[in-house]
């Protein structure tokens, strides 16, 4: 049986969805010998390649290379899922949606402490004027909510999407948080 | 004071009126007010006591006489020769009619001296002829702020009638017969209303008349209370006799001081003379009427938070049943009824339901009040038979569309209401007709558009008011709204896609169908009504990014095309 | 007390003169979702997540505040009610920042708990994020107006059953907010007592006590029940904690 094209990506979020799949532990074993993982950031690509079957998602849509790639991942994969609670609602990165975009700026890089970069565009992608959540963005198949979404969810996720079924958590499995 | 002594009083006043040759009636209502009448109304006055004309000119403060756009407006009545309708009269104006009609007799009126001839207004215009006034019978005619003006047109005798030779169930047979219907705009039969007020039981029963009329552009009942509170006081004392309920209240929203100023000097007058309060009219009978005032909430025109607001609640309402008949104000039937539903029992007690139920329609009887607003010639408020049609209120009525542009659609019911577009131009007026086009009759809110309005921005308009309205009591009114007007804003600015018309469509249908109260659940009906007619400039908005009226700017982009921005 | 006889989802049903739906369908374990309702305080029918259709009236009605009538046919789950319920719940998380994960209730929250109950994965409207304030005023109690959804259940305990109507509502529409007094500090108000029963009865992360950071805030609104015993039903004591 050919390996399914596997992939994850990293948007506007603290990589801690990340961190709960790497302790999906010795399954991480088993999940190699079905999947072929063609970009990660903790695999080596640096373009998103055609043709792949599984995205998962991590973080909010906040930026305009978080755009980007939300736009390439959503022509070149199969099935796209929102990968956690950045991905799904917006939840923590938004936060600064009730604030202004320059005010987060200025806030943040100009009256903060330290030295702020100089520059602007070339150093830091421009910032949207609200931190969206992916699917109000892109088209997205299934949604796996959670504040890290812990590793049981994920590999109930995984398992399901791998075997070609409709992604269907039990209650206590969907919280949000 | 007895039934004969309301004779006496009638005839009195009449004696007096007729001693004058010539009557100027002057509209006091609020938009002539606000277009400089007070001082037209001190110029005639000024003028009637330089000529030393006092016994031969009276200059009468009136209601509203229909024609607001053009108003000041002022009425001459000149005994053997008619009456002469004079829009826009200016203080100088004023007195040149002072001048003129208090001499000569008057010659044919293209021989009249300017600037009157220019603002005489034809007597066969069509804007009065295709009228029936039955609840605006005496208004613009009649002294709002005297009683015998209302008594000398007949005014209290239908109360005296009632009281001295019908029974309560007599009289709500009679209301039954008329084929009445609640003029709030849900067309609830009042006559059945009543007779189950009547039949609850209650050691004490209440009547409210609704006066909180919030919809934007209407002012039916406003004008009904400026222009001839007696007439409302008098329909509901008769109905607070039909329900046996002693204590009337009338709820006038706050930003209507004159009409309430008018009513609770109104009610002062008629308990002196013994029509409200103790003993009415000699009879075991007792009724007070309070005012209340609202507070400027377009919510506490739904029944039950009305009554939270008259009991000093915050003005939410609450799921019905139990319905106001069974519980309402304090846990005690109430009787709740419009202030023009209330307008319409004096006469049809006088005149008998047969004769009303011959106006009209099979189901809908009687006449109905519009304030017709928008792109018509002359905008204002008329009184029409029910089952007249939309095109000759529009064309005759109104005298259609200025400046060559086409007709192209009618709201009717205001934020509840919905869009009647060109084509059902026939249809007749009535309640069921128009519920069968996706509108309502509402409380009387008809606002005429043309050819540059964007039925989206209409529905925006209109979304826009129920979300600032929305008491906040429900969660698909108070959220709903907010993110219908969302959807409809994306439209308008251009970042909107097709998914979210489809959205904007699902939560039109769940809003309706899981609000609280008729406020939520009718907020969505302006835009379902306009999907309905006008989906193509929808999607032009979307698709096209354009807007075929040109008055959206669609200056933003959907999310998705940020990235080449 | 008479018995009427009704019939939930095709079965056949009976309950007491006088009961709300709501109460039958929680009798027989028929879960619908609720959450401005609270077992001991007055119906409000405001939150619409508990309505259901009822044969031979074309609107929906809230279970909460309509009585068991003989003959009433009812349906609970047909496909329209769990898409509005869905609705209702995607506009309250919409309406104001509810971020669980950096939540006081996380994992305790019922607003947290519908959603993940009846399936409600992502919110398809426009999140509003609008910005409200905290009032940290009182000494051992907080509210957080983020997490607020009007439910109005403190303003109810606080009227009905501390007797103190401390909490009231303010503003209308998107712009309701439940206030102290007259929309002063908490800290400030004279007639509230501390009984901290509004931060017990409050479903999300709203009312909390102080010092409670993430997830751990839990609520319990059995002393409601030991009131109402004790009032009504003259019932002091409770053994085992039942």
């Amino acid at each position: 049986m050919p390996k399914v094209r596997f992939a994850t990506a990293w948007l506007g979020g603290c990589s801690g969805c990340h961190m709960s799949f790497l302790d999906l532990d010795e399954k991480l074993i088993a999940l190699a010998d079905k999947i072929e993982l063609v970009y990660s950031p903790i695999a080596d690509a640096k373009e998103f390649p055609e043709d792949v079957d599984v995205t998962l998602v991590e973080g909010a849509v906040a930026n305009i290379d978080n755009l980007k790639l939300a736009k390439e991942i959503r022509a070149r994969s199969r099935l796209v899922v929102s990968f956690g609670d950045c991905a799904v609602t917006g939840n923590v990165p938004s936060l600064r949606n009730k604030l202004g975009v320059d005010d987060v700026l200025t806030a943040v890089y100009h009256e903060g402490p330290g030295r702020h970069p100089t520059g602007g565009d070339e150093i830091m992608p421009r910032l949207l004027p609200k931190v969206l959540p992916l699917h109000q963005v892109i088209h997205v198949d299934a949604f796996l909510p959670g504040c890290p979404p812990d590793p049981d969810r994920i590999w109930a996720a995984v398992s399901a999407l791998l075997a070609g079924e409709p992604l269907v958590l039990e209650p206590e499995m969907r919280t949000f948080g | 004071m007895n039934r004969s002594d309301l004779e006496a009083l009638a005839q009195r006043e009449l004696q007096r009126q007729q001693a004058f040759r010539c009557r100027i009636l002057c509209c006091a209502s609020t938009p002539c007010l606000s277009s400089g009448a007070t001082a037209v109304y001190d110029a005639i006055n000024a003028a009637i006591k330089e000529g030393e004309l006092d016994a031969e000119v009276q200059a009468v403060s009136t209601g509203c006489m229909g024609p607001c756009s053009r108003g000041p407006m002022v009425t001459v009545q000149v005994k053997d020769e008619g009456e002469f309708i004079y829009e826009h009269v200016s203080p100088e104006v004023g007195r040149q009619l002072v001048a003129y009609h208090a001499r000569s007799a008057a010659p044919p009126a293209e021989e009249l001296p300017e600037p009157l001839r220019t603002r005489l207004l034809p007597s066969d215009m069509p804007f009065f002829a295709k009228q029936r006034k039955v609840v605006l019978s005496n208004s613009g005619l009649i002294d709002p702020e005297r009683l015998e003006d209302y008594v000398a047109r007949g005014g209290y005798a239908a109360l005296a009638h009632a009281l001295r030779e019908m029974t309560p169930e007599e009289v709500c047979r009679e209301i039954i017969n008329s084929g009445l219907r609640g003029r709030g705009g849900a067309g609830y039969p009042t006559g059945l209303k009543w007779d189950m007020v009547r039949k609850a039981r209650g050691d004490k029963k209440y009547v409210i008349a609704n006066g909180d009329e919030g919809d934007p552009g209407a002012y039916m009942d406003r004008t009904l209370m400026e222009s001839d509170p007696h007439r409302v006081l008098e329909g509901m004392a008769i109905a607070g006799y039909a329900v046996g309920a002693d204590q009337g209240y009338i709820y006038v929203r706050g930003e209507y001081p004159i009409a309430a100023k008018r009513l609770e000097r109104a009610i002062r007058t008629a308990e002196r003379r013994g029509l409200l309060g103790s003993r009415i009219l000699d009879s075991n009978f007792n009724f007070r009427i309070d005012v209340r005032i609202g507070a400027g909430a377009f919510v506490c025109g739904e029944e039950t938070a009305l009554m939270a607001s008259i009991m000093g609640r915050r003005g939410q309402p609450t799921p019905r049943p139990p319905y106001p008949a069974q519980s309402g104000l304090w846990g005690k039937p109430t009787l709740i009824n419009n202030v023009e539903t209330f307008g319409n029992i004096a006469p049809i007690i006088q005149n008998g339901a047969e004769w009303f139920a011959s106006i009209g329609t099979a189901k809908s009887k009687g006449t109905k009040i519009f304030a017709l607003a928008g792109k018509v010639a002359t905008t204002g408020l008329i009184e029409v038979p029910m089952g007249i049609t939309l095109r000759e209120i529009v064309y005759d009525i109104g005298g259609g569309i200025p400046n060559g542009l086409a007709f192209k659609a009618a709201q009717t019911g205001g934020p509840s209401g919905g869009c009647i577009p060109a084509q059902y131009l026939d249809t007749p007026v009535d309640y069921e007709s128009l519920k069968a086009l996706g509108s309502i009759m509402g409380s009387g809110g008809l606002i005429i558009m043309d050819e540059h309005s964007c039925m989206v921005d209409v529905a925006k308009f209109f979304m826009e008011f129920c979300m600032d309205e929305s008491c906040g009591k429900c969660v698909p009114c108070r959220v709903g709204t907010v993110q219908m007007h969302r959807l409809l804003e994306r439209i308008t600015d251009g970042s909107a896609t097709l998914q979210d018309l489809e959205t904007l469509k699902e939560l039109c249908v769940m809003v309706k169908e899981t609000s609280l109260c008729g406020l939520g659940q009718s907020a969505p009906n302006p835009v379902l009504s306009t999907i309905q007619y006008f989906l193509d400039e929808y999607e032009a908005h979307i698709r096209e990014r354009r807007c075929p009226a040109g008055v959206c700017t669609l200056e933003k982009t959907p999310v998705t095309e940020w990235v080449h921005a | 007390m008479s018995v009427v006889t009704l019939t939930i989802n095709d079965e056949l049903v009976s309950a007491q003169e006088g009961q709300t739906l709501l109460s039958v369908l929680q009798e027989r374990g028929i879960e619908v979702p609720t959450l401005c309702h609270l077992d001991g305080l007055s119906e409000r029918g405001g939150c619409r997540l508990c309505m259901v259709e009822m044969e031979g009236s074309g609107r929906l009605q809230a279970a909460c505040v309509t009585q068991v009538q003989e003959g009433m046919v009812v349906y609970t789950h047909s496909e329209r009610l769990v898409k509005y319920r869905r609705m209702i719940l995607e506009l309250l998380f919409s309406e104001r920042n509810h971020v669980c994960a950096v939540c006081v209730m996380n994992g305790n929250c019922e607003l947290q708990w519908e959603a993940a109950q009846i399936g409600m994965d992502h919110v398809r409207y426009e999140y509003l994020n609008p910005d409200l304030p905290m009032d940290a005023s009182h000494e051992r109690f907080v509210i957080d107006h983020n997490r607020c959804i009007l439910c109005t259940r403190c303003v109810r305990v606080c009227d009905e059953i501390e007797g103190a109507h401390v909490w009231d509502v303010m503003g209308r529409g998107v712009n309701s907010r439940v206030i102290v007094d007259l929309n002063q500090p908490w800290g400030t108000s004279q007639s509230c007592t501390s009984c901290g029963k509004c931060v017990q009865v409050c479903p999300t992360g709203a009312l909390f006590s102080k010092g409670a950071t993430v997830a751990e805030m839990e609520k319990q609104h059995n002393f409601l029940r030991w009131i109402l015993d004790g009032r009504e039903k003259k019932i002091w004591s409770y053994e085992n904690g039942k």
